[in-house]
């Protein structure tokens, strides 16, 4: 069943175009994942489908209800968190909490089973001001109080952005175990190595999906060779690659090189052998393991 | 190693804030020319450590040298001497490309002349000609960015500290923006970045780990990697941090 179905919606700031003919559809317990930089239309597409904004054109639903026509009712069955902190700064994490969850006339108590396991990381510090909390400990608060009123959907607004490599891993942890509790998840992110933890993404760049599919997909989907390569000089090893004939793209990519070429027939022996004849030393070369940044980078181009 | 000139020298540097440490006796040198990756945890003391090194902030104890000046005495000297760019505060979005480097020049004390000669020498470089009097507000983040890592450096200085400098921008312009930070280097300019990004931690010529104030590990990505059997600088990241981190 779909729990989200968005068709054709566009929606413009003055000239600005934020989105542009976006459609898709997320299944209930799905984590749907939106890649891609800021200024995409990421944060604009998630308050059209929370209600917050009209789309120009365009309609959705969200369990069934209407984006325009049926907002009060989407508004009880959803929680969102917006990619700005939005908890109250001078109240406490337990004093947040409670408000949350006065706000949609639940108690704390009996939805306690839905956050226990994230609530516990954060327990020790109940009576700390949510402003005087680290980045890691605000996202997982903020989380808790979108979740205390057992949304059907879950809206994450980019939760990890800005927020170091461990307490990343931590959040994503806790998102699949929510998957448990049937709750359909739609969360965007700028760190394309988050595409691979959803069960579908969609990759979007500039106000447009450049492509929907199952993470394993879209990198099966990458219709070029890939060769990882590392010398001496990487700076320079660009410029010489750039130059090659078959040089699609060369980009760098951690401590290697990535070389995108649309030549079937070229291999590392030959890539090598022209490296060489550059004087490059210590050149070691191999098929690269495609990434989801490397496939979001060669839709960019076409 | 580019050079054995050292640009920032730190020395046993405490900074308490009430009973909480947030540097507990950090010790490193960062050399000229070089890319100097400061990474860390969400509340390591990262940010406290650069505002002490552009002389926002005196520390509680310790020896600490930047640019060759001491940041006790002499920290105006040091702001002259470093550019600094952020994700959160780069430009002033109401004023347009032009007025905010001819502004920028101005603050770092580049004469009238001078001022006129490098921003359109800036502008022609990024390919701006085309949006000179746009307003910053109405620019993409990419450009915003690369403008604003431009105009930090427009003075020459002896070391610009980048914090966080490409959150959220898209994949290809976070390479154009490492391709204008080597470059940088390379004129001599020594780069210190903070990042999230662990594939960009692997560009850095060194970099240091910060944990719960420390400093946990401090080498080349190449050593670091050895050192802790990881395959990637994010496995070796999770490892320190998780190691040391309970939250």
């Amino acid at each position: 069943m779909n729990s989200i179905k968005a068709f054709d919606i566009s929606k413009k700031y003055n000239q600005i175009t934020a989105l542009e003919h976006i459609s898709f559809q997320v299944d209930e317990g799905e984590i749907f994942g939106f890649i891609g930089p800021d200024g995409a239309g990421k944060t604009t597409l998630f308050r059209i489908l929370t209600t917050l904004v009209l789309p120009d054109a365009g309609h959705g639903s969200v369990c069934g209800y209407d984006i325009v026509k049926d907002y009060k009712k989407i508004r009880q069955i959803v929680g969102y968190m917006p990619g700005k902190f939005s908890l109250y700064q001078d109240l406490s994490v337990e004093e947040n909490l409670a408000f949350f969850a006065s706000v949609f006339g639940v108690s704390v108590h009996n939805n306690y089973h839905l956050i226990s396991d994230i609530y516990s990381h954060i327990e020790p510090f109940k009576e700390r001001r949510a402003g005087k909390l680290s980045g890691g400990m605000k996202q997982k608060l903020a989380l808790c109080c979108a979740l205390i009123h057992k949304p059907k959907v879950l809206f994450l607004d980019e939760p990890t952005t800005g927020i170091d490599a461990v307490s990343r891993k931590e959040f994503w942890n806790l998102l699949k175990g929510l998957k448990n509790e049937h709750i359909t998840i739609l969360v965007s992110t700028p760190y394309m190595d988050e595409a691979s933890l959803c069960d579908n993404v969609a990759l979007i760049q500039d106000g447009k999906i450049m492509k929907t599919a199952p993470p394993n997909a879209i990198i099966s989907g990458f219709d070029k060779k890939l060769f990882a390569i590392r010398a001496q000089s990487a700076y320079h090893l660009i410029s010489e690659l750039e130059k090659h004939p078959a040089c699609h793209a060369v980009y760098p990519f951690g401590q290697e090189l990535h070389f995108v070429t649309m030549n079937e027939n070229l291999n590392t022996d030959a890539i090598k052998k022209y490296l060489e004849e550059k004087k490059h030393t210590d050149v070691e070369i191999k098929l690269a393991d495609i990434t989801i940044e490397d496939c979001f980078m060669d839709l960019m181009n076409k | 190693m580019k050079s054995t000139e050292k640009v920032i020298v730190v020395k046993d540097l405490v900074k308490d804030f009430g009973s909480f440490r947030a540097n507990n006796h950090l010790t490193f040198e960062v050399y000229k020319g070089e890319v100097f990756g400061f990474l860390g945890a969400n509340g390591a003391g990262k940010t406290t450590a650069i505002k002490v090194l552009c002389g926002l902030l005196k520390p509680t104890s310790g020896y600490v040298k930047v640019a060759g000046y001491d940041v006790y005495s002499q920290s105006n000297s040091i702001k002259a001497a470093i550019g600094y760019m952020s994700q959160k505060f780069t430009l002033y979005e109401d004023l347009t490309v032009y007025e905010n480097i001819t502004f920028y020049a101005g603050i770092y004390g580049l004469k009238f002349k001078e001022i006129k000669q490098k921003s359109l020498a800036l502008i022609y470089k990024l390919g701006l000609e085309a949006h000179t009097h746009k307003l910053i507000k109405d620019l993409p983040l990419g450009w915003r960015q690369k403008l604003a890592f431009s105009i930090a450096i427009i003075h020459n200085p002896e070391i610009v500290f980048l914090d966080e400098p490409t959150s959220g921008v898209d994949p290809i312009t976070r390479r154009q923006f490492w391709k204008m930070i080597y470059e940088a280097a390379d004129r001599g300019i020594t780069v210190f970045v903070t990042t999230h990004y662990m594939d960009e931690a692997e560009y850095c010529d060194r970099i240091s780990v910060m944990s719960e104030g420390c400093i946990v590990a401090l080498d080349t990505p190449y050593e670091l990697k050895k050192k802790y059997g990881a395959r990637s600088l994010n496995e070796v990241f999770l490892e320190l941090v998780r190691t040391k981190q309970s939250i």
